[in-house]
């Protein structure tokens, strides 16, 4: 039976707008095509295997997450963390830290506390809405808001972690992070899972007029669980979005990402890190889309791949008739670490203003021998020589991380990782 | 006493033969130094003793200590006590010259390697600014062959191959890396295989054996006074009359597929 209805919807907790909301949804997603590999924007993905009906809807008797769940990232971000928010398959069940950011106005849990939760829910991602992000817009079961006022900045990260721990259960999570004109927030993103689950994320970043946003999302799933993740955000006149992902985890894990620049003089840097070992497979989509004149985006992701790993990387540079002055960069670039690993690497652009700076690159390669030999000569045995290099490729990624409590766990992470795969190869 | 024996050793590139049998042995302590024209394989020479991958061996022998170096992955011939200075060394982004040599093999587990790294800094005259820098990344071509005479300071090997030691070199630079590399040989028994198309670092890094290398061979051994007579007379007497070691190929230098490109645009 068919988990996935409309009354299931409707009949999840809270006010009558986002049950009415969730039903709409619902009854959208029920009428529309599952996507297909034929597809443009599904292409090389793993779509043609998914399986909606193999889950269930993540129950309320949803188990917390065990002990040690966040170890390594727990302490690692500890000195400079503001709040902590943390939410098991749909539920708040831990958080620390809310009160203290309280009294500077800022807001961060249940978005349906919120005076205009019915406004501020889909106002980003539904000018990006496709048939994932409408799934979870029917099934989200609490979303959750980081709203930080005007003129505010938060000093410390403010850490929201997304646990799924039903076996066969697909979770929903939402998070909308609206930072007002002229304020300044950190938000670290946690993604964590046990077992076979489904995790559809929906993400919304709402920077307003001359704030900055940093958010880092860090995606350490099960590998047998699946994701498919969109990432949309809006940037308005002079603000700064530094968005970043680190991205370990995941049989499938696809995360797609819109990047609004609307308001003059924005900017965007999107950063991310991969790592795809045994028969795993990283999808990125993203989409750098200049909206308004004298906006900067600039893309640096950089993967590898090991065993029989596969990542995907297609990403879009539009530049709109307006948006004279555009600034855009888009780069990509993957190291192949087997001969069954495999990456594909496509960028594009699509410019409608004359008055442009814009240029893409992308590659795809081994390691490069002469680095090895280089660690080589000096007595580093191949495989240290290679796992240095490999984590070396990633640092300038994880330099740019705009959380930079994280960076630490994030390098532990990937040379954990790292360490496995050559460790089982060897 | 350790020496370094090579004993008959050919090698090949893409099916041409470059190293058409070289013999040679280096006793600790003594500079030899392997002079010959541009293309006439003696980076090759370097790098199949390093094990550098991409040349096919095809006979002969390389021995430190009586250790057989030929078939060994190039860490474990740094490990059995062998150092190559790299004429145009390579950039390893993201890698750090502290990990580097934390890592390696030729460091005792618990050594403190980054006190050693600013001793040997200071010695060369080495900015310690750039012991901060991943491996040779945004280095002058002088600055990383300063680091490349630290780290073999740092991981003391009992044999040093050093190609082309004044490539992108100034004078002060020379004269510090020179005499560092001086002091390992008298005070710690540093063996070491000098290559070079000139003569001029031979101010700053004294040979006790001058080679005359040519058609992938050494075809005349002496005292430094050799080099003297290449400096007077040139290497024509060698590339001329000595037949190339692939007959096909006539009179074509041969450039190393792993050397620098612009090599000849430079010397």
């Amino acid at each position: 039976m068919n988990p996935f209805t409309t009354d299931a919807a409707r009949s999840l907790p809270g006010p009558g707008w986002l049950a009415e909301r969730r039903a709409v949804a619902a009854e959208r997603f029920a009428a529309a095509d599952p996507p297909t590999a034929a597809a443009e924007e599904w292409r090389y993905s793993a779509i043609a295997d998914f399986d909606l009906a193999a889950y269930q809807l993540a129950g309320a008797d949803a188990s917390f997450p065990p002990d040690g769940t966040w170890a390594g990232v727990d302490s690692a971000a500890n000195g400079a963390v503001a709040a902590v928010l943390d939410v098991a398959d749909g539920r708040i069940v831990a958080s620390r830290g809310l009160d203290e950011l309280s009294k500077q106005g800022v807001q961060v849990g249940p978005l349906v506390d919120a005076s205009d939760g019915a406004e501020v829910l889909g106002s980003v991602a539904d000018e990006a809405s496709d048939y994932f992000t409408v799934l979870n817009d029917a099934f989200a079961g609490c979303p959750i808001l980081v709203d930080v006022p005007a003129g505010v900045t938060v000093e410390g990260v403010i850490a929201v972690r997304h646990y799924a721990g039903g076996v066969g259960a697909a979770t929903f999570p939402r998070l909308v992070v609206r930072v007002g004109s002229n304020g300044s927030a950190k938000v670290l993103d946690m993604q964590r899972s046990a077992g076979s689950a489904l995790v559809v994320p929906v993400v919304e970043l709402d920077v307003g007029q001359a704030a900055r946003l940093g958010y880092v999302n860090l995606q350490q799933h099960d590998h047998r669980a699946w994701q498919i993740a969109a990432h949309t955000a809006r940037v308005e006149r002079d603000a700064a979005l530094v968005a970043a992902s680190v991205a370990l985890g995941g049989g499938y894990a696809r995360t797609r990402t819109d990047t609004r620049l609307v308001g003059r003089g924005a900017s965007g840097d999107l950063l991310s890190a991969y790592f795809g070992s045994g028969d795993q497979i990283l999808d990125f989509r993203t989409y750098q889309d200049h909206a308004a004149p004298d906006t900067t985006s600039n893309l640096l992701y950089k993967g590898a791949v090991g065993d029989s790993a596969r990542s995907v990387y297609t990403g879009l540079i539009r530049v709109r008739p307006n948006a004279r002055g555009t600034n855009a960069f888009q780069t990509n670039r993957n190291l192949k670490l087997s001969e069954d690993a495999w990456a594909e690497s496509v960028p594009n652009l699509e410019i409608e203003n004359n008055d442009v700076r814009c240029s893409h690159a992308s590659a795809v390669g081994p390691v490069d021998p002469d680095q090895v030999f280089y660690l080589e000569s000096r007595g580093v045995p191949t495989p240290v020589a290679e796992r240095l290099i490999v984590s070396g490729f990633f640092d300038e990624v994880i330099d740019g991380l705009p959380v930079p409590s994280v960076e630490d766990a994030a390098r532990e992470a990937l040379a954990l990782k790292l360490n496995q795969m050559l460790k089982a190869a060897a | 006493m350790s020496t370094l024996v090579i004993e008959g050793l050919r090698a090949s590139v893409a099916g041409r033969e470059i190293l058409t049998g070289v013999d040679l042995e280096v006793a600790a302590g003594e500079v030899h130094a392997v002079m010959g024209p541009n293309g006439s394989g003696k980076s090759t020479l370097a790098h199949v003793v390093a094990g550098r991958g991409g040349y096919d061996v095809l006979g002969g022998s390389v021995r430190l200590d009586g250790t057989e170096l030929l078939g060994m992955p190039a860490w474990r011939r740094a490990e059995a006590g062998l150092f190559l200075a790299m004429q145009y060394p390579t950039e390893v982004p993201g890698v750090s010259l502290l990990d580097m040599l934390t890592e390696s093999v030729c460091t005792p587990e618990g050594a403190a390697v980054a006190e050693r790294m600013s001793e040997e800094a200071a010695r060369i005259g080495f900015e310690e600014k750039f012991l901060e820098r991943p491996v040779n990344v945004d280095l002058s071509g002088g600055e990383r062959k300063r680091n490349e005479a630290l780290q073999l300071g740092v991981l003391g090997p009992a044999f040093a191959v050093i190609d082309e030691l004044d490539s992108g070199l100034d004078i002060d630079a020379l004269r510090f890396v020179g005499a560092r590399i001086e002091d390992a040989t008298t005070h710690d028994g540093l063996g070491v295989l000098a290559i070079t198309h000139s003569s001029r670092v031979f101010d700053h890094l004294r040979p006790d054996t001058v080679h005359v290398f040519a058609g992938g061979r050494i075809q005349q051994s002496g005292g430094p006074e050799l080099a003297d007579e290449l400096e007077a007379e040139g290497y024509e007497r060698w590339t001329g009359a000595v037949p190339q070691p692939d007959s096909d190929a006539g009179t074509t230098p041969f450039t190393d597929p792993f050397g620098d490109p612009f090599a000849d645009l430079l010397t």
